[in-house]
């Protein structure tokens, strides 16, 4: 809906015609022809006043902050592993919840579907003793996709909104999860050793939860930004009606983000039961909004067709780190939740005074002679 | 619907009263034919009947486990039933069964405080005597209950513990469930007071909430380990803390360097007292909770007490004990499991 400064292609500009105002100001001409500066200046503007590095400076100074009030906060061999492993399953869900917030919707349903799966994941390895790992995982995946085809299906098909949708999923998963569990909880001694150590497995002091959850930025990423039936996910948010009339297959866009969504949830349940190694009827429950959260903070806007799953990562290691960070720097444990609260509000306070300033620029280019 | 169910539940019971009633003759009749002589005692024959709240439920095995090895030491006979489900007044039928079976004593730990006090004030009529554990009614429906813990005693235990391991000196934490948990809060007092009476030298330097949440408890104790850089003990007073926080320990490098102790379950600690994270943790022990509360039983039954404060009795390897107020009977102090007795408890 409104378009981003930077990244998006500048579809809601009038006609302009550049060559023929020498009069406008340098600013509103690079607006409507930024082709007029060398590309490497181009890239380098662009990568500074992307909201995307903006994110970036903030949780350098959070770090930097915490680094310098107590060094083991990076330097530290459980620092350094705490700091990459901690956001490595939100970065994952942020990722699914960014795919389907900028097709307009959202998924609510990501805490049930990552409690769900966790509690899978607990239960083929009770069951089924000796199973592969890599077989644990596809289960996660295909169980979590399976029930975002439920909620894309309903969205796509019944036409209702998806915050409805997903809420009513978010009970009926839940509520899936706690008949089946009941009481009982998945212990650590229940779960192999390999498995469990895989949540603290490291490569090069790298965790390997870590480079799961960039493999799948990376793959989602790429998708959305270069992929011409990622781009439609950008169009179908920016103005779905529009979308339809241009003869874009909007469901099938939807759905596809629905099931994305629900698989990385999926695969997010699994890496739950690999770093926490106990697993209740609650697990997950909640986070869901801290994906959303994670998602706007990372420059995603809320109504959709604007903002990268870069973004949404940052904003979840951003999220998640401030939250570690804030008791180091002495602010008590009622205060930080405040805060969080504080920096969704500045994210979005941003995103709208980004968004008016964009078109009022467009429009004084527009009413240029 | 409420009066069909009601009344086919009428119907049932009273169907099911027959046949017991038929098949108890029989058993009667060659119970007298054997046991011939007793005929005193036949009047105070002990049969006791536990109810858990869910049948199924590890630590309910293991508390009605040492009730039943009790009962049978005492000649008595034993028998557990109960619902699938803990839901409030799942147990009332399974209570009215026993009464109309005139079983001698009901063993519950209610899943209501008042739901099933009706029923029980019906068996009690009867001549059924009453005690709850583990998880009490209000007082006016039952004769006895047996409690599992005190809280001062379950806040020393742990004040003594960490210190213990700690050398008695050095900063320690605490990882609670909810910041507005009233028993836990308090714990956390009786232990504040503890530490400030008795141990000068320990430092309680954070109190942090993990909200009985796996993940946040898990993320918070790596927050406490951050902060406070020469932390040496934390104590964990909640069963889902504890365990997130030797999670997080047994991965970390202050593994073996930070002291944990507080509340847990056998189950959910075996892997970190196995692998040294953790030396030892507390709770009582579901057995003897189970055991004593078959021995209470028996007492009332045989009309040793009545159940009123300052009434004692004795059960066997468990000593002495006394009612206390609200005719309460306290099981001790709690129950050390390390690695030398944790692979005897499956709860």
């Amino acid at each position: 809906m409104t378009p981003a400064p930077t990244q998006e292609p500048t579809v809601s500009v009038p006609d302009a015609q550049p060559g023929i105002q020498p009069a406008v100001t340098s600013e509103t001409q690079l607006l409507v022809e930024p082709s007029s500066l060398s590309p490497r200046r181009r890239i380098v503007q662009g990568l500074l006043r992307s909201r995307e590095f903006s994110i970036l400076v903030v949780l350098l100074l959070v770090v930097a902050a915490a680094t310098i009030k107590n060094p083991s906060f990076l330097l530290s061999s459980s620092g350094w592993r705490d700091l990459l492993l901690t956001p490595s399953m939100l970065i994952v869900l942020a990722v699914g919840q960014a795919a389907v917030i900028i097709t307009r919707n959202v998924d609510l349903s990501v805490g049930s579907v990552l409690g769900l799966t966790a509690y899978l994941t607990g239960r083929l390895f009770i069951d089924h003793p000796g199973l592969p790992i890599v077989a644990v995982f596809a289960a996660g995946i295909l169980v979590g996709g399976l029930l975002g085809l439920v909620n894309g299906l309903l969205v796509a098909l019944a036409r209702v909104p998806a915050l409805v949708i997903t809420l009513g999923t978010l009970y009926i998963y839940r509520g899936i999860v706690l008949s089946w569990a009941g009481s009982s909880r998945i212990n650590a001694s229940d779960l192999p050793p390999d498995f469990l150590s895989l949540g603290t497995a490291q490569v090069l002091t790298i965790p390997v939860l870590f480079i799961v959850a960039l493999a799948v930025l990376g793959a989602v990423g790429y998708y959305l930004y270069t992929a011409r039936s990622g781009r439609e996910f950008y169009a179908i948010g920016s103005d779905p009606d529009a979308a339809v009339l241009y003869g874009l297959n909007v469901r099938r866009r939807v759905l596809s983000a629905f099931v994305l969504s629900g698989a990385l949830a999926g695969l997010a349940g699994v890496v739950f039961a690999a770093r926490y190694g106990s697993v209740s009827s609650d697990a997950g429950t909640g986070i869901e909004l801290q994906a959303v959260a994670a998602v706007v903070i990372g420059g995603v806007a809320i109504f959709g067709g604007s903002g990268t799953v870069w973004g949404a990562a940052l904003g979840a290691v951003l999220l998640v780190t401030i939250n570690r960070a804030l008791p180091m720097l002495g602010i008590p444990d009622f205060w930080q939740q405040a805060l969080v609260g504080a920096l969704i509000l500045s994210a979005i306070v941003l995103d709208r005074v980004l968004a008016a300033r964009q078109s009022r620029r467009l429009v004084e280019a527009r009413d240029l002679p | 619907m409420t009066s069909i169910s009601r009344r086919s539940a009428v119907l049932g019971v009273a169907a099911l009263t027959a046949g017991l009633a038929l098949t108890g003759c029989t058993k009667a009749a060659t119970d007298s034919g054997a046991a011939g002589t007793g005929a005193a005692t036949a009047a105070a024959k002990l049969s006791v009947v536990f109810i858990p709240k869910n049948l199924g439920n590890p630590y309910f095995d293991t508390s009605d486990a040492g009730g039943k090895k009790v009962v049978e030491s005492l000649g008595g006979t034993y028998s557990e039933v109960g619902p699938q489900q803990a839901s409030p007044d799942g147990q009332v039928q399974y209570i009215n069964t026993a009464a109309q079976q005139r079983a001698s004593a009901l063993v519950v730990s209610a899943n209501d405080p008042k739901a099933i006090g009706d029923a029980l004030n019906q068996a009690r009529k009867g001549g059924t005597k009453v005690v709850t554990f583990d998880s009490d009614t209000d007082p006016q429906y039952r004769d006895l209950f047996i409690n599992q813990a005190s809280p001062d005693g379950l806040a020393k235990v742990e004040v003594d513990g960490i210190t213990k391991q700690i050398g008695d000196s050095g900063e320690i934490a605490i990882l609670s469930a909810s910041a507005n948990a009233t028993n836990q809060n308090a714990w956390i007092d009786l232990m504040k007071k503890d530490l400030a009476a008795n141990h000068p030298n320990v430092k309680l330097v954070d109190v942090v909430y993990g909200n009985d949440d796996d993940q946040t408890s898990f993320d918070k104790t790596a927050a406490l380990l951050q902060t406070h850089p020469n932390l040496k003990g934390i104590i964990s007073p909640t069963t889902v803390g504890i365990a997130a926080a030797a999670r997080y320990l047994s991965t970390s490098d202050k593994k073996g360097k930070v002291a944990l102790t507080g509340l847990g379950t056998p189950n959910q600690m075996r892997e970190y007292v196995k692998n040294g994270t953790v030396n030892e943790f507390y709770l009582w022990n579901p057995a003897d909770l189970g055991g004593l509360a078959a021995y209470a039983a028996d007492a009332l039954v045989k009309g040793k007490i009545t159940g009123k404060e300052g009434d004692t009795f004795t059960a066997g390897e468990l000593g002495d004990f006394k009612v206390g107020a609200n005719q309460t009977v306290l099981l001790g102090d709690p129950f050390a499991f390390n690695a030398g007795n944790i692979d005897q408890f499956t709860f």
